[in-house]
């Protein structure tokens, strides 16, 4: 095989690889942006993969098919911010523990999408699920239009979220008021920004985020459902959210260098080439971590206040 | 937050009761401001006047008592239903959003600029532009806060408080973080934009008090003591009034004459926490038996300074000879047992450890000395023993050695650690901002220990940005500007102008032939 087949493989495999990390960490960016780090990513993925296997599922053969998928992914979405509600009733209003509470909300997610799926479902089942969707003309491109333009739907969503969320957060008002109650609350407070109120905001749209994201992990790339399905992408996507600096670009980039080295790996084990494969797993992960580690903290425009609870009554 | 509906003509507090856990903050106070008007409330820290102007503003709920404005009675529920009567603060703490620009900060507060899904920034920027010319306050609408120094960020926060349609201003302590040029700037623009605004202006600094307001109101403990023309009181009658007592503040009375010299600091190189050379080439030099100041504004490599001597940051070249011996890039360890002592900047978490007791405190340093643990077991009763005798000795007023630490008050922390410094019998010591924010009393008592030590023979070191403070307790002091030592006077002349001119970074044009004795060979001098 010639080099520029084997990254053209490379290539066409990591852009699936990087949709559910992306969405995952775009939301999770709005959350950080908040001031909150929601580490229950991972449950809310693990609840949007089985609510978004589950809705079609269920409606297959009945009236309802045709919308099954798309039922699916409103579904995921839905309990994707419920979860991020919740999220924000124990962190926001309560003050608890963000790190604590968002273990536990990763272990509710996990727990229940399994046990749910074991009594309503069982043994392995799968869906049509969403097809890939080659977009007319741009996919015939050589080389690029395999890469770019022979991808799910939900991919081509998720990149261009990355425009999106960056116009949200710094072309709108929304976006102005989330980036103020990060970074400092109480002078949003005292311009008459609802601290909380925007936090909870943020914290149902990353999560709606984040249950899409397991949407497509379940309805797009596996087409079933499985405990084991989100396999702690939802942690990747947090680490993401500091690897990218808080920047949609950043995190976009982050999700590229992720998949690539995770498809790079799943190659390598294709083209028969002698390497432990355990290793060859474990790649991704470590670039994450010597990457993470590397990073100079450069929070000057990063969300200072993220973690802490904002009480109106604490005093300096 | 539009303009206000009419222009405040009176805001009048009625009996406001303010109650956080354990703290009476607010004790009925009653006052009155009217248009054309600046209302100077003054008292010491902990009187209740944040807190009583957070109370206006909508950020605190008062327990009792009632505000109004033009004599009708309002409730703010938060700062916006403030800025909706008219009502604008400045807080001491800047309330801008470092990672913003300052259009973004403004639009904030702006709702009418607020469309669906599009920010109307171009807006903002325009309506920066309109007041900061109308009131001569240059601003940039475009720069990031975290871009601007500080007196450029409290012209900002004037601005933006204007622009949100604020006719009564609350300053609270403007002028705290501000060098004395930027300071008479300051009020010189605020007794230009007094006619047409209501302003109250918090402060303890009597002389600008004296300077800018038309009225005067004391507070102490939370209550009003004293309501009254600010022209017919003089500033010492104020600050008896404020702190309950006479206060006269101990000066240096030294002779300066110093002995041999202690500690010299040559071409220090330290970096600051973004990586640039806070401290570019520093050279000092210390003398036995004197109290060395070190005045500047804040930021200037103060923090890094006093991190290189403690050995809390590495040196990245240069020398910290303390009596012979190089402590550059020595651990905290090395450097407390060479006989250096420190007071930190920030009391609460770097001179003591909050939950901790008074007693275990007073014993941070020395541990492990034979005198405080038998076979590494902590020796309880001598701990105990040597705590009473601090206590006694430095006036610590705790309810008993076991309470914990952070429980008191400011100065009374300060007392524990400078008590747990002294007590080590140390050669030199560093003292950093060691009043920062503490009463009256205590100040009092804090500058007589330090000049006590420099009658005993040690070195001190003090680090503040209190001109005042530098003045009275210094035999020489060092001006620091970006890193650097821009020059050493005497305290002969020293006076407040020149130094402030030398804390902006001017170069000191005339300098007045030495006087007397007092003025050593300056270290620092060559850095002109």
């Amino acid at each position: 095989m010639s080099p520029d087949v084997m990254i053209y493989n490379v290539l066409c495999l990591a852009v699936p690889f990087s949709v559910a990390i992306l969405i995952a960490a775009l939301g999770e960016n709005f959350n950080q942006r908040a001031g909150v780090f929601n580490l229950g990513c991972d449950g809310i993925m693990c609840m949007g993969a089985y609510l978004g296997f589950m809705l079609p599922y269920t409606l297959k053969g009945g009236v309802m098919a045709p919308y099954g998928n798309f039922l699916g992914l409103l579904g995921a979405m839905a309990v994707g911010a419920a979860f991020g509600l919740l999220f924000a009733l124990v962190t926001v209003t309560f003050r608890a523990s963000q790190g604590i509470a968002g273990i536990g909300l990763q272990m509710l997610g996990w727990g229940l999408s399994g046990t749910l799926f074991r009594h309503f479902v069982g043994g392995v089942t799968g869906v049509e699920g969403i097809q890939i969707l080659p977009i007319p003309y741009l996919s015939k491109i050589p080389f690029l239009g395999g890469v770019l333009f022979n991808h799910n739907p939900l991919a081509y969503v998720a990149f261009l979220l990355v425009p999106a969320s960056w116009f949200l957060l710094y072309k709108t008002p929304w976006g102005l008021k989330v980036r103020a109650v990060g970074t400092h609350p109480r002078a949003a407070d005292t311009m008459g920004i609802h601290v909380d109120r925007t936090r909870y905001q943020a914290l149902a749209l990353g999560g709606a985020m984040a249950g899409l994201a397991g949407a497509y992990l379940s309805l797009c790339q596996a087409k079933m459902f499985s405990d084991d399905l989100v396999a702690g992408r939802g942690f990747i996507a947090v680490a993401l959210v500091y690897f990218g600096r808080w920047s949609p670009l950043g995190i976009l980039g982050g999700a590229l260098l992720f998949s690539i080295a995770q498809s790079f790996q799943l190659s390598m084990q294709v083209w028969g080439i002698k390497f432990p494969y355990e290793f060859a797993v474990m790649l991704p992960y470590v670039l994450v971590i010597v990457v993470l580690a590397l990073a100079r903290k450069a929070r000057q425009l990063g969300p200072t206040d993220l973690g802490k609870p904002y009480n109106r009554e604490m005093r300096f | 937050m539009t303009a206000a509906a009419e222009p405040i003509s009176e805001l009048k507090l009625e009996g406001i009761t303010k109650r956080f856990p354990g703290v009476l903050a607010c004790d009925g106070i009653s006052l009155d401001v009217r248009r054309g008007e600046v209302l100077a409330l003054v008292g010491e820290n902990g009187a209740g006047k944040t807190t009583l102007m957070n109370i206006i503003m909508g950020l605190y709920r008062p327990d009792s008592g009632s505000i109004s404005v033009n004599g009708e009675v309002v409730q703010f529920r938060a700062p916006g239903d403030a800025y909706a009567r008219g009502i604008g603060m400045v807080h001491q703490h800047f309330m801008l959003v470092p990672n913003m620009t300052v259009a973004e900060n403004l639009a904030l507060g702006l709702k009418d600029l607020h469309h669906f899904m599009r920010l109307d920034i171009k807006g903002a920027a325009q309506k920066i532009r309109e007041v900061s010319e109308r009131y001569e306050l240059p601003v940039n609408p475009d720069a990031y806060i975290w871009q601007l120094s500080v007196g450029e960020q409290q012209r900002v926060e004037l601005v933006k408080t204007l622009c949100l349609g604020a006719k009564l201003l609350i300053l609270d302590e403007p002028t705290s973080a501000l060098t004395p040029q930027e300071t008479d700037d300051l009020i010189e623009r605020l007794q230009r934009m007094a006619s047409e605004l209501a302003i109250i202006f918090i402060s303890h600094k009597l002389n600008e008090v004296k300077a800018l307001s038309d009225r005067v109101s004391i507070l102490r403990h939370g209550a009003v003591v004293f309501n009254g023309h600010t022209a017919n009181h003089e500033p010492s009658e104020l600050a008896a009034l404020m702190t309950g007592h006479e206060v006269t503040l101990p000066r240096n009375e030294g002779s300066g004459l110093q002995g041999t010299p202690l500690l010299s600091v040559r071409q220090l190189r330290v970096r600051g926490d973004r990586g640039n050379f806070a401290l570019d080439g520093l050279d000092l030099e210390l003398r036995a038996g004197e109290v060395l100041g070190v005045a500047g504004v804040s930021g200037n490599g103060q923090r890094e300074f006093a991190d290189a001597l403690a050995g809390l940051r590495p040196v990245e070249s240069g020398e910290i000879l303390f009596q012979g011996r190089n402590l550059a890039n020595k651990t905290p360890r090395e450097i407390i047992d060479s006989g250096m002592g420190y007071v930190p900047e920030d009391r609460q978490t770097e001179g003591i450890v909050p939950s901790f007791s008074v007693k275990d405190n007073l014993i941070l340093k020395d541990f492990a000395a034979k005198k405080f643990s038998k076979l590494s077991f902590l020796a309880r009763k001598s701990i105990d023993r040597n705590a009473e005798q601090l206590k006694e000795q430095f006036d610590i007023r705790c309810p008993s050695t076991s309470t914990a630490t952070g429980a008191l008050s400011g100065g009374n922390i300060q007392k524990v650690i400078l008590a747990r410094e002294i007590a080590r019998g140390p050669k030199a010591l560093v003292a950093v901002y060691p009043t920062r924010g503490i009463d009256m009393g205590a100040q009092e008592f804090i500058h007589s220990q330090l000049l006590e030590r420099r009658r005993e023979g040690i070195g001190i070191i003090l680090i503040s940005e209190e001109l005042e403070e530098v003045m009275n307790l210094s035999d020489r002091i060092a001006v620091i500007y970006k890193g650097r030592i821009l020059k050493v006077l005497s305290a002969v002349e020293a006076t407040r102008e020149r130094l402030g001119i030398l804390m902006a970074g001017l170069a000191d044009t005339d300098p007045p032939p030495a006087a007397g004795a007092s003025s050593l060979p300056a270290a620092g001098a060559a850095h002109e």
